[in-house]
């Protein structure tokens, strides 16, 4: 069977059609399952956090707090902020796309570690369901920071559950992240050099890398919690000899590298969808590919900038902020190239490509609202407001979750063997951009004008920003829910997949749609560049290439 | 002070036209940039977009003069707003010595603020026009953070420490007091208001006030009722250092040199083997859990005042 390429109808021969029922899908060592239980999980998880925001923002809707009491109020952001990074961002992209694509766009039959990969999983429910039963049995209301000394000494809520929860699902991320690297080092096809891989893999080394560096961090600074309440071991609290800032040091050690591996895939994501759009190669290649390890570097050395007002040294401040317009600049790199990879193309407009042009829009503004954060000064007013709150929406869900739908839809038909509806696709992606920018672009002046986060109440003359931010949220939340059900149904009533609907040059194009239990028939090898796109109209190009030696153009 | 839709905070400190003006530069760098790329990315996205009749040809999908333009580019204007944000950022570290201190006591879920002549006030704090005002804070629970938008000024309050937030305001009125750091139940409840007097107002205010013994005052009483004037008194018979012009002054420890400030008397008083005094044996007792947070305020300002009688340099 040397006919993948041109495309199978699906399920005969497909992992999806291999084994049937619970077992074989709870138990399979096939990465693409394990995508498909990483995918359901998470899909659940956002679907809760989102309902947390959405209580919120009804809340917020008015001045006063009369929807919920202020414990609960603190218990839904709490929630909302553990779930959404921890049991949602964090695992997101590499869990589930990385899981599946990542041997694919190799060429590889599986990740090195198959049982390791299904164990990771199994090691993330049981942390997460753990929380999430904390949750159940009352909550946690310390915020998803977590800060000394409230958390391990004054707040009376489930924080040992809800912080062993996350201690433990800080292993799946060690293991997965741990199997990415062992897999993109041993298993690439022949031909396969590292500045022949996409983007996607490369981000998805930044990350792994990040994950089993940094996640040791946070699981030490969780557990010293739970030793300070339940042993009454003086670590953080200074009744009990400890010191408050050295948690928050521990914390944002991890939790600012974690910042990276909450976007990094994201960038890997639409550093393949812009230029299979766009049919151009992706521009500055190479600078894009190390920027990405850039900011990995660099994203270990920014994190006081959480802590200018801390009362940490002036002049450690100072260093911080440094190291935090460092990080800047890789990013720009990265913007710059994903906008000039459109120059000269022939672009088409697909639901993937929406979601990755409103990316690289609100990524943009996210970015540029950081410098105001690392611009010392200015953070001391814009700190702990929502203008913070903002930046990092207009990054991790602007920016990240975008960038997941745009993967999803991009992939869709891959993963599936199914075409999802493009009409409703593009609906979907508009009123993302429309939703997101009505809720969260208010928060900025908010924030400027000096509302706090974190507040169940508010005095009524910050109420027009926030009633907008809600009316938004609204728009928001239809726009997630309608792929839930037009993919949904894609499943069984969509059109049946061709092995490379987009075009597209990736080798998990050239198997078919979905692949195979052992992904390809034949081991690809590789004897060219990433995104090799040629652009399709010969006349324009032509024409293009009359004008630049300098001929009149002929009007057409 | 206008409801319905406000776009700017009030200003007023010495503080907010600085941090607005790198603020709104800010903005005009930020929106140029952000509105040119996605200008940019527009144009592209009509002219390129298929079936378009546009000049194209192959791109090289690279170049490397752009490339470097554009990092060194950004590098140069990364440095630009950095060292503006933080040449400010020093400048407002140096407390002016001549500031009119008051002390602060967050706890949950209010504020709790004493004037030098001993006047207490709670979620609420005057303050003079025209003067540098510092207001050493301390926590009694979990960190807490002031926060007035208008002054652009914030500090956390952290248990264990002592931290300092000044501010000169250039208005009279009203403004918002916040905690900015989330601190429970009643975060969101645990606001006041900074009242601004021209400062006669201020001084008839002051007297208006229920009169109490003065920070000094009380903190002096305590030096006597907790045993500290046994060891550090005159007459006493153990060695102890004189405790009288240390303030803000350079003091030899066993580990080194080090300024007396608020924190290092602090720290004196709570875990005296922090920094033990050159020469002398470490016999003092720590008073932790002795002493509240306000107390240790008053001792401060009883040692404080030890120094001003001979000037403070500063
Ligand atoms: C048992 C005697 C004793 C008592 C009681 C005592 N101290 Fe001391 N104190 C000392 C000695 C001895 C030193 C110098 C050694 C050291 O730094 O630990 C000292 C150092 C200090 C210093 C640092 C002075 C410097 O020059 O560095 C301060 C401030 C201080 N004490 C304040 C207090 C206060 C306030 C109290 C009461 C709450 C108090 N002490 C009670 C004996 C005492
Ligand atoms: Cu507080």
């Amino acid at each position: 069977m040397t006919d993948a390429v041109t495309g199978k109808a699906p399920d005969t021969g497909s992992y999806l059609g291999e084994k049937h029922g619970p077992r074989a899908w709870l138990l399979s060592f096939d990465h693409k399952r394990i995508a498909w239980l990483y995918l359901l999980a998470l899909t659940a998880f956002f679907f809760i956090g989102g309902a947390m925001a959405v209580m919120m923002r009804l809340e917020l809707a008015t001045a006063e707090g009369d929807l919920v009491s202020d414990d609960t109020y603190n218990r839904l952001f709490s929630i909302h902020g553990i779930i959404m990074i921890w049991f949602f961002l964090v695992p997101s992209i590499p869990a589930t796309l990385g899981n599946f694509l990542l041997p694919l766009m190799i060429g590889a039959r599986d990740l090195a570690l198959p049982r390791l990969n299904l164990a990771s999983w199994y090691v993330f429910m049981g942390g997460s369901l753990f929380t999430l039963f904390a949750v159940l049995m009352g909550g946690v209301d310390t915020g998803w920071t977590f800060y000394t000394p409230y958390s391990s000494i004054y707040s009376n809520s489930y924080v040992s559950a809800a912080a062993f929860g996350v201690f433990i699902v800080g292993f799946s991320s060690i293991m997965t992240g741990i199997n990415f690297i062992v897999t993109i080092h041993r298993l690439r096809a022949t031909g396969l050099t590292w500045f022949r891989l996409p983007i996607f893999v490369w981000t998805m080394y930044a990350t792994a890398l990040v994950m089993v560096l940094a996640t040791p961090v946070l699981a030490a600074s969780l557990i010293l919690i739970v030793a300070e309440r339940v042993l009454g071991l003086g670590v953080f609290d200074p009744a009990l000899g400890g010191d408050p800032l050295l948690f928050q040091h521990l914390f944002w050690f991890y939790s600012h590298p974690a910042v990276y591996i909450m976007i990094l895939p994201g960038m890997g994501v639409v550093s393949e969808i812009l230029p299979c759009f766009s049919r151009q190669p992706l521009f500055g290649y190479k600078a894009v590919a190390l920027s990405s390890m850039a900011i990995a570097v660099f994203g270990f050395l920014v994190w006081g900038h959480h802590m200018f007002v801390s009362g940490q040294s002036a002049y450690a401040g100072i260093l911080f902020s440094l190291f935090s317009f460092l990080v800047a600049v890789p990013s720009a790199i990265k913007v710059f190239s994903w906008s000039l990879t459109l120059r000269r193309g022939s672009i088409r407009f697909p639901t993937p490509m929406l979601y990755a042009l409103t990316f690289l829009f609100l990524f943009t503004f996210g970015g540029l609202a950081g410098l105001f954060l690392a611009a010392l000064v200015v953070d001391v007013h814009l700190h702990d407001t929502y203008f913070v709150v903002a930046h990092f929406h207009y990054i991790m869900v602007g920016g990240m979750v975008t960038a997941f739908m745009g993967g999803l839809h991009f992939w869709w038909p891959k993963i599936t063997g199914r075409m999802y509806p493009e009409f409703w696709g593009r609906i979907a992606a508009i009123a993302t951009f429309v939703g997101f920018n009505f809720t969260f672009f208010p928060q900025y002046i908010l924030g400027y004008l000096g509302m706090p986060r974190r507040y169940h109440s508010y005095p009524e003359e910050f109420s027009f920003w926030h009633v907008m931010s809600s009316a938004g949220a609204i728009i928001l939340a239809v726009s997630y829910l309608m792929p839930l059900v037009y993919l949904g149904l894609s499943l069984v009533r969509g059109r049946p997949a061709p092995a490379d609907p987009w075009e597209a040059t990736g080798l998990e194009w050239r198997t078919s749609s979905p692949p195979p239990q052992e992904n390809f028939d034949e081991t690809p090898t590789v004897t060219g560049p990433a995104y090799d796109y040629i652009n399709p109209e010969p006349e324009a190009q032509d024409k293009g290439a009359q004008h630049e030696h300098g001929q009149p153009e002929r009007s057409p | 002070m206008n409801e319905g839709i406000r776009i700017f905070p009030d200003s007023a400190s010495t503080f907010a036209p600085q941090v607005d003006l790198l603020f709104f530069t800010l903005v005009a760098f930020a929106g140029a940039l952000g509105l040119f790329l996605t200008g940019l990315v527009i144009v592209y996205a009509a002219r390129y977009r298929r079936n378009a009749p546009a000049a194209r040809h192959r791109a090289r999908g690279r170049s490397l003069p752009f490339e470097i333009a554009w990092t060194s580019a950004t590098t140069i204007v990364a440095a630009i707003i950095f060292a503006w944000g933080a040449a400010l950022f020093l400048r407002d570290e140096r407390i002016p010595s001549d500031a009119l201190v008051v002390n602060g006591i967050a706890k949950q879920w209010m504020w709790k603020f004493r004037h030098p002549g001993g006047q207490r006030e709670i979620n609420a704090l005057h303050v003079p026009r025209g003067e540098p005002v510092v207001v050493r804070l301390g926590s009694q629970d979990v960190i807490h953070s002031m926060f007035v938008p208008a002054f652009r000024v914030k500090q956390d309050v952290v248990p264990g420490r002592s931290t300092e937030l000044w501010f000169e305001a250039t208005k009279t009125g009203k403004f918002r007091l916040f905690c900015a750091e989330y601190c429970g139940t009643e975060h969101s409840k645990m606001t006041g208001w900074i009242t601004v007097m021209e400062p006669e107002d201020y001084a008839d205010w002051l007297d208006r006030q229920a009169q109490a013994p003065s920070m000094a005052e009380e903190g002096e009483a305590l030096f006597r009722a907790l045993g500290c004037s046994g060891c550090h008194g005159a007459s006493s018979e153990i060695r102890a250092p004189e405790l009288a012009g240390i303030f803000s002054r350079p003091v030899a420890t066993e580990t080194g040199t080090v300024t007396a400030d608020a924190t290092y008397i602090r720290d004196s008083i709570l875990q005296p083997d922090k920094h033990v005094a050159a020469g002398y044996r470490a016999v003092m007792p720590s008073f932790d859990g002795l002493v509240s947070e306000a107390e240790l305020q008053a001792l401060v300002a009883y040692i404080r005042s030890l120094s001003l009688d001979e000037e403070v340099p500063q």
